[in-house]
Protein backbone atom coordinates (compact mmCIF):
# COMPACT_ATOMS: atom_id res chain seq x y z
CA UNK A 1 0.00 0.00 0.00
CA UNK A 2 2.53 2.00 0.65
CA UNK A 3 4.47 1.71 -2.25
CA UNK A 4 1.42 2.36 -3.86
CA UNK A 5 1.63 5.50 -2.19
CA UNK A 6 4.92 6.83 -2.95
CA UNK A 7 4.06 5.74 -7.02
CA UNK A 8 1.46 8.11 -6.75
CA UNK A 9 3.76 10.73 -5.02
CA UNK A 10 6.65 10.34 -7.65
CA UNK A 11 3.62 10.64 -10.52
CA UNK A 12 1.95 13.33 -9.51
CA UNK A 13 5.96 15.08 -8.84
CA UNK A 14 6.75 14.62 -12.21
CA UNK A 15 4.13 15.93 -13.92
CA UNK A 16 5.01 18.80 -11.53
CA UNK A 17 8.40 18.90 -12.74
CA UNK A 18 7.94 18.56 -16.30
CA UNK A 19 5.56 21.64 -16.25
CA UNK A 20 8.14 23.39 -14.31
CA UNK A 21 10.75 22.49 -16.19
CA UNK A 22 8.79 24.06 -19.73
CA UNK A 23 8.67 27.29 -18.00
CA UNK A 24 12.01 27.39 -16.70
CA UNK A 25 12.86 26.13 -20.45
CA UNK A 26 10.96 29.23 -21.56
CA UNK A 27 12.63 31.60 -19.71
CA UNK A 28 15.60 30.54 -20.52
CA UNK A 29 14.90 31.09 -24.26
CA UNK A 30 14.09 34.67 -24.02
CA UNK A 31 16.01 36.45 -21.22
CA UNK A 32 18.89 37.48 -23.21
CA UNK A 33 17.01 39.09 -25.65
CA UNK A 34 15.92 41.93 -22.89
CA UNK A 35 19.84 43.35 -23.65
CA UNK A 36 18.24 45.05 -26.34
CA UNK A 37 14.84 45.34 -25.23
CA UNK A 38 14.11 49.64 -25.33
CA UNK A 39 10.20 49.19 -23.87
CA UNK A 40 9.21 51.34 -26.47
CA UNK A 41 10.03 53.21 -29.72
CA UNK A 42 13.34 55.01 -29.30
CA UNK A 43 11.92 58.62 -30.40
CA UNK A 44 9.12 58.11 -28.02
CA UNK A 45 11.71 57.09 -25.16
CA UNK A 46 13.56 60.02 -25.72
CA UNK A 47 11.02 63.01 -25.81
CA UNK A 48 9.78 61.27 -22.51
CA UNK A 49 13.10 61.90 -20.47
CA UNK A 50 14.15 64.91 -22.23
CA UNK A 51 13.51 68.28 -21.69
CA UNK A 52 16.07 71.44 -23.03
CA UNK A 53 16.61 74.29 -20.08
CA UNK A 54 17.73 77.87 -21.65
CA UNK A 55 21.35 77.87 -19.70
CA UNK A 56 24.63 76.89 -20.56
CA UNK A 57 25.99 76.70 -17.28
CA UNK A 58 26.80 73.09 -17.21
CA UNK A 59 28.57 72.61 -13.48
CA UNK A 60 25.31 74.68 -11.87
CA UNK A 61 22.75 72.80 -13.67
CA UNK A 62 24.69 69.57 -12.76
CA UNK A 63 24.81 70.29 -9.05
CA UNK A 64 21.07 71.27 -9.40
CA UNK A 65 20.12 67.85 -10.78
CA UNK A 66 22.24 66.59 -7.45
CA UNK A 67 20.60 68.51 -4.75
CA UNK A 68 16.91 67.42 -6.56
CA UNK A 69 17.59 64.00 -7.10
CA UNK A 70 18.68 64.40 -2.69
CA UNK A 71 15.37 66.29 -2.28
CA UNK A 72 13.43 63.17 -3.34
CA UNK A 73 15.12 61.04 -1.56
CA UNK A 74 17.92 59.75 -3.62
CA UNK A 75 21.45 59.01 -2.60
CA UNK A 76 24.42 60.00 -5.11
CA UNK A 77 26.16 56.66 -6.61
CA UNK A 78 28.18 58.34 -9.03
CA UNK A 79 28.97 61.72 -10.73
CA UNK A 80 30.67 62.76 -13.44
CA UNK A 81 31.42 66.76 -14.40
CA UNK A 82 33.07 65.53 -18.07
CA UNK A 83 30.53 63.12 -18.98
CA UNK A 84 27.95 65.04 -17.34
CA UNK A 85 26.40 61.94 -15.69
CA UNK A 86 24.81 61.66 -12.48
CA UNK A 87 23.39 57.88 -11.16
CA UNK A 88 21.35 58.03 -7.89
CA UNK A 89 19.11 55.28 -5.97
CA UNK A 90 16.73 55.62 -3.62
CA UNK A 91 15.67 53.37 -1.28
CA UNK A 92 11.68 52.92 -0.19
CA UNK A 93 10.96 49.58 0.12
CA UNK A 94 11.41 49.75 -3.38
CA UNK A 95 14.55 50.49 -5.40
CA UNK A 96 14.57 52.91 -7.55
CA UNK A 97 17.60 54.04 -9.88
CA UNK A 98 18.15 56.74 -12.00
CA UNK A 99 20.58 58.36 -14.42
CA UNK A 100 20.54 61.77 -15.33
CA UNK A 101 23.11 63.35 -18.29
CA UNK A 102 23.26 66.79 -19.08
CA UNK A 103 24.85 67.47 -22.59
CA UNK A 104 25.66 71.32 -24.24
CA UNK A 105 22.95 72.17 -27.23
CA UNK A 106 24.36 74.52 -29.24
CA UNK A 107 25.42 77.69 -27.24
CA UNK A 108 22.84 78.82 -24.76
CA UNK A 109 20.89 74.99 -24.09
CA UNK A 110 21.14 72.10 -22.19
CA UNK A 111 19.60 69.04 -22.67
CA UNK A 112 18.50 67.41 -19.63
CA UNK A 113 17.73 63.49 -20.07
CA UNK A 114 16.50 61.10 -17.28
CA UNK A 115 16.49 57.13 -17.18
CA UNK A 116 14.94 55.44 -14.18
CA UNK A 117 14.85 51.60 -13.36
CA UNK A 118 12.10 50.57 -10.92
CA UNK A 119 13.27 47.08 -8.86
CA UNK A 120 14.46 45.13 -11.73
CA UNK A 121 11.31 47.00 -14.18
CA UNK A 122 12.39 50.23 -16.52
CA UNK A 123 10.14 53.29 -16.39
CA UNK A 124 8.57 53.70 -19.19
CA UNK A 125 5.28 55.49 -18.00
CA UNK A 126 5.42 59.17 -18.48
CA UNK A 127 3.90 60.85 -15.03
CA UNK A 128 7.16 59.87 -13.19
CA UNK A 129 9.53 62.18 -15.43
CA UNK A 130 6.94 64.75 -15.80
CA UNK A 131 6.78 64.48 -11.86
CA UNK A 132 10.84 64.83 -11.72
CA UNK A 133 11.13 67.79 -14.24
CA UNK A 134 8.82 69.76 -12.37
CA UNK A 135 10.54 69.23 -9.17
CA UNK A 136 13.82 69.80 -11.54
CA UNK A 137 12.48 73.39 -12.89
CA UNK A 138 11.14 74.53 -9.48
CA UNK A 139 15.04 74.16 -8.27
CA UNK A 140 16.78 75.22 -11.69
CA UNK A 141 14.26 78.39 -11.45
CA UNK A 142 13.88 77.98 -14.99
CA UNK A 143 11.47 76.53 -17.41
CA UNK A 144 11.50 73.17 -19.26
CA UNK A 145 11.06 73.01 -22.79
CA UNK A 146 10.29 69.84 -24.66
CA UNK A 147 13.12 68.40 -27.15
CA UNK A 148 11.96 68.69 -30.92
CA UNK B 1 -31.28 7.87 -5.95
CA UNK B 2 -28.07 8.19 -6.35
CA UNK B 3 -26.23 7.85 -10.09
CA UNK B 4 -23.45 5.71 -10.52
CA UNK B 5 -21.30 6.39 -13.49
CA UNK B 6 -18.91 3.42 -14.46
CA UNK B 7 -15.26 2.91 -13.93
CA UNK B 8 -14.36 4.40 -17.18
CA UNK B 9 -16.35 7.10 -16.77
CA UNK B 10 -15.17 7.97 -13.21
CA UNK B 11 -11.85 7.72 -14.22
CA UNK B 12 -12.05 10.72 -16.94
CA UNK B 13 -13.79 12.78 -14.74
CA UNK B 14 -10.86 12.46 -12.21
CA UNK B 15 -8.33 12.92 -15.18
CA UNK B 16 -10.82 16.08 -16.26
CA UNK B 17 -10.30 17.25 -12.87
CA UNK B 18 -6.66 17.04 -12.72
CA UNK B 19 -6.32 19.06 -15.89
CA UNK B 20 -8.55 21.60 -14.39
CA UNK B 21 -6.46 21.79 -11.65
CA UNK B 22 -2.88 21.89 -13.45
CA UNK B 23 -4.35 24.60 -15.66
CA UNK B 24 -5.63 26.61 -13.07
CA UNK B 25 -2.06 26.20 -10.96
CA UNK B 26 -0.50 28.06 -14.69
CA UNK B 27 -3.02 30.51 -14.54
CA UNK B 28 -1.93 31.64 -11.25
CA UNK B 29 1.34 31.57 -11.87
CA UNK B 30 0.99 33.75 -14.95
CA UNK B 31 -1.13 36.02 -12.61
CA UNK B 32 1.26 36.36 -9.79
CA UNK B 33 4.30 36.93 -12.53
CA UNK B 34 2.00 39.83 -14.24
CA UNK B 35 1.14 41.13 -10.80
CA UNK B 36 4.73 43.20 -10.49
CA UNK B 37 4.33 46.36 -8.40
CA UNK B 38 4.23 49.39 -10.34
CA UNK B 39 6.55 52.49 -9.57
CA UNK B 40 4.65 54.49 -6.81
CA UNK B 41 2.79 58.30 -8.03
CA UNK B 42 4.66 60.25 -5.62
CA UNK B 43 8.28 58.27 -5.74
CA UNK B 44 9.67 61.43 -7.75
CA UNK B 45 7.31 64.39 -6.73
CA UNK B 46 8.64 66.56 -3.49
CA UNK B 47 6.44 66.14 -0.43
CA UNK B 48 6.33 67.65 3.00
CA UNK B 49 8.76 65.11 4.39
CA UNK B 50 11.13 65.96 1.28
CA UNK B 51 11.76 69.18 3.56
CA UNK B 52 12.02 67.65 6.43
CA UNK B 53 14.76 65.37 4.92
CA UNK B 54 16.33 68.23 3.95
CA UNK B 55 16.68 69.64 7.11
CA UNK B 56 17.88 66.53 8.80
CA UNK B 57 20.60 65.52 6.34
CA UNK B 58 22.12 69.81 5.84
CA UNK B 59 24.41 71.74 7.50
CA UNK B 60 26.69 75.10 6.48
CA UNK B 61 29.54 75.17 7.23
CA UNK B 62 31.83 78.67 7.23
CA UNK B 63 34.73 77.82 5.14
CA UNK B 64 35.18 78.90 1.46
CA UNK B 65 37.59 75.93 0.53
CA UNK B 66 35.42 72.83 -0.75
CA UNK B 67 37.90 70.37 -1.35
CA UNK B 68 38.55 71.09 2.39
CA UNK B 69 35.29 70.29 3.42
CA UNK B 70 35.35 67.32 1.36
CA UNK B 71 38.53 65.95 2.71
CA UNK B 72 37.11 66.31 6.08
CA UNK B 73 34.20 64.29 5.21
CA UNK B 74 35.96 61.33 3.54
CA UNK B 75 38.15 61.40 6.88
CA UNK B 76 35.10 60.78 9.14
CA UNK B 77 33.46 58.37 6.61
CA UNK B 78 36.78 56.25 7.02
CA UNK B 79 36.54 57.33 10.90
CA UNK B 80 33.46 55.46 10.74
CA UNK B 81 34.82 52.24 9.03
CA UNK B 82 32.88 53.39 5.41
CA UNK B 83 35.47 52.78 2.06
CA UNK B 84 35.21 55.03 -0.47
CA UNK B 85 33.52 53.81 -3.76
CA UNK B 86 33.14 57.28 -5.75
CA UNK B 87 34.16 60.80 -5.74
CA UNK B 88 33.98 62.97 -7.51
CA UNK B 89 35.41 66.54 -6.37
CA UNK B 90 34.15 68.59 -9.13
CA UNK B 91 30.59 68.58 -7.91
CA UNK B 92 31.62 67.34 -4.75
CA UNK B 93 30.49 63.91 -4.45
CA UNK B 94 31.19 61.37 -1.89
CA UNK B 95 29.89 57.74 -1.74
CA UNK B 96 31.10 55.19 1.28
CA UNK B 97 29.53 52.02 2.07
CA UNK B 98 30.15 49.41 4.67
CA UNK B 99 29.21 45.94 5.13
CA UNK B 100 27.91 45.06 9.42
CA UNK B 101 25.99 42.37 10.92
CA UNK B 102 22.10 43.26 11.18
CA UNK B 103 21.66 40.07 13.99
CA UNK B 104 18.87 41.12 16.48
CA UNK B 105 18.96 38.91 19.52
CA UNK B 106 15.04 39.00 20.14
CA UNK B 107 14.73 38.64 16.55
CA UNK B 108 17.00 35.23 16.87
CA UNK B 109 15.19 34.25 20.07
CA UNK B 110 11.77 34.40 18.21
CA UNK B 111 12.37 32.47 15.20
CA UNK B 112 13.91 29.43 17.54
CA UNK B 113 10.86 29.74 19.58
CA UNK B 114 8.43 29.54 16.54
CA UNK B 115 10.90 26.86 15.24
CA UNK B 116 10.18 24.98 18.45
CA UNK B 117 6.82 25.20 18.65
CA UNK B 118 6.04 24.74 14.72
CA UNK B 119 9.30 23.08 13.39
CA UNK B 120 9.23 25.92 10.18
CA UNK B 121 12.62 27.48 10.47
CA UNK B 122 12.07 31.34 9.99
CA UNK B 123 14.95 33.47 8.28
CA UNK B 124 16.03 36.14 10.11
CA UNK B 125 18.17 39.47 9.49
CA UNK B 126 22.07 38.46 8.78
CA UNK B 127 23.69 41.37 7.37
CA UNK B 128 23.09 45.15 6.50
CA UNK B 129 25.23 47.14 3.27
CA UNK B 130 25.02 50.15 4.42
CA UNK B 131 25.60 52.76 2.18
CA UNK B 132 26.49 57.38 3.02
CA UNK B 133 26.85 59.48 0.34
CA UNK B 134 27.75 63.09 0.80
CA UNK B 135 27.65 66.59 -1.43
CA UNK B 136 28.82 69.63 -0.63
CA UNK B 137 27.63 73.03 -2.41
CA UNK B 138 28.63 76.70 -2.43
CA UNK B 139 27.05 78.56 -0.08
CA UNK B 140 27.12 82.53 0.47
CA UNK B 141 30.11 83.59 -0.08
CA UNK B 142 32.77 82.11 2.25
CA UNK B 143 29.96 79.46 3.19
CA UNK B 144 29.88 75.73 2.12
CA UNK B 145 26.50 73.62 2.62
CA UNK B 146 27.13 69.53 3.68
CA UNK B 147 24.33 67.31 2.75
CA UNK B 148 24.57 63.93 4.24
CA UNK B 149 22.23 60.51 3.34
CA UNK B 150 22.47 56.98 4.79
CA UNK B 151 20.62 54.41 3.22
CA UNK B 152 20.60 50.40 3.95
CA UNK B 153 19.50 47.31 2.78
CA UNK B 154 18.88 44.07 4.83
CA UNK B 155 19.91 40.74 4.05
CA UNK B 156 18.45 37.36 5.90
CA UNK B 157 19.90 34.62 6.86
CA UNK B 158 18.74 33.00 3.57
CA UNK B 159 20.38 35.48 1.59
CA UNK B 160 17.37 37.64 0.22
CA UNK B 161 17.10 41.52 0.87
CA UNK B 162 14.54 41.65 3.30
CA UNK B 163 14.91 45.78 3.68
CA UNK B 164 15.87 48.49 2.03
CA UNK B 165 15.10 52.07 3.43
CA UNK B 166 16.93 55.39 4.07
CA UNK B 167 17.77 55.64 7.41
CA UNK B 168 15.97 58.95 8.69
CA UNK B 169 17.02 58.20 12.96
CA UNK B 170 17.24 61.95 14.37
CA UNK B 171 20.51 60.96 16.43
CA UNK B 172 23.03 59.69 13.64
CA UNK B 173 22.45 62.44 11.43
CA UNK B 174 23.53 64.57 14.73
CA UNK B 175 26.26 62.72 15.41
CA UNK B 176 27.45 62.33 12.33
CA UNK B 177 27.62 66.41 11.93
CA UNK B 178 29.23 67.14 15.72
CA UNK B 179 31.90 64.70 14.33
CA UNK B 180 32.51 66.67 11.12
CA UNK B 181 32.41 69.62 13.29
CA UNK B 182 35.68 68.80 14.45
CA UNK B 183 37.04 67.51 11.93
CA UNK B 184 36.50 70.71 9.93
CA UNK B 185 37.55 72.68 12.35
CA UNK B 186 40.67 70.36 12.52
CA UNK B 187 41.85 70.33 9.10
CA UNK B 188 41.31 74.21 9.12
CA UNK B 189 43.91 73.94 12.05
CA UNK B 190 46.11 71.28 9.88
CA UNK B 191 45.78 68.93 12.64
Amino acid sequence: MMRGFFRTVVLKGSKWLLFLSLFLFMACATTHERLMDAGMSPVQLRNMQSRVFETAEKERTMRTVIATLQDLGFIIDKADLDLGSVTGTKLNTYALRMTVTVCPRGESHLVIRANAQFNIEPVVDPQPYVSFFASLEKAMFLKAQAVE
Amino acid sequence: MPITLPASEVTAVKRHGNRLRILSAILSILLLSACQPKIPREALMLTPESLKHRQLQTRRFETADEKRVLSACAALLQDLGFTIEESETELGVLLGCKTRSAVKAAQVVGAVLFAVMTGIIMSVDKDQLMRASVVTRPADPGHHIVRVTFQRIVFNTMGHVCRMEMISDVKIYEDFFERLSKAVFLEAQGV
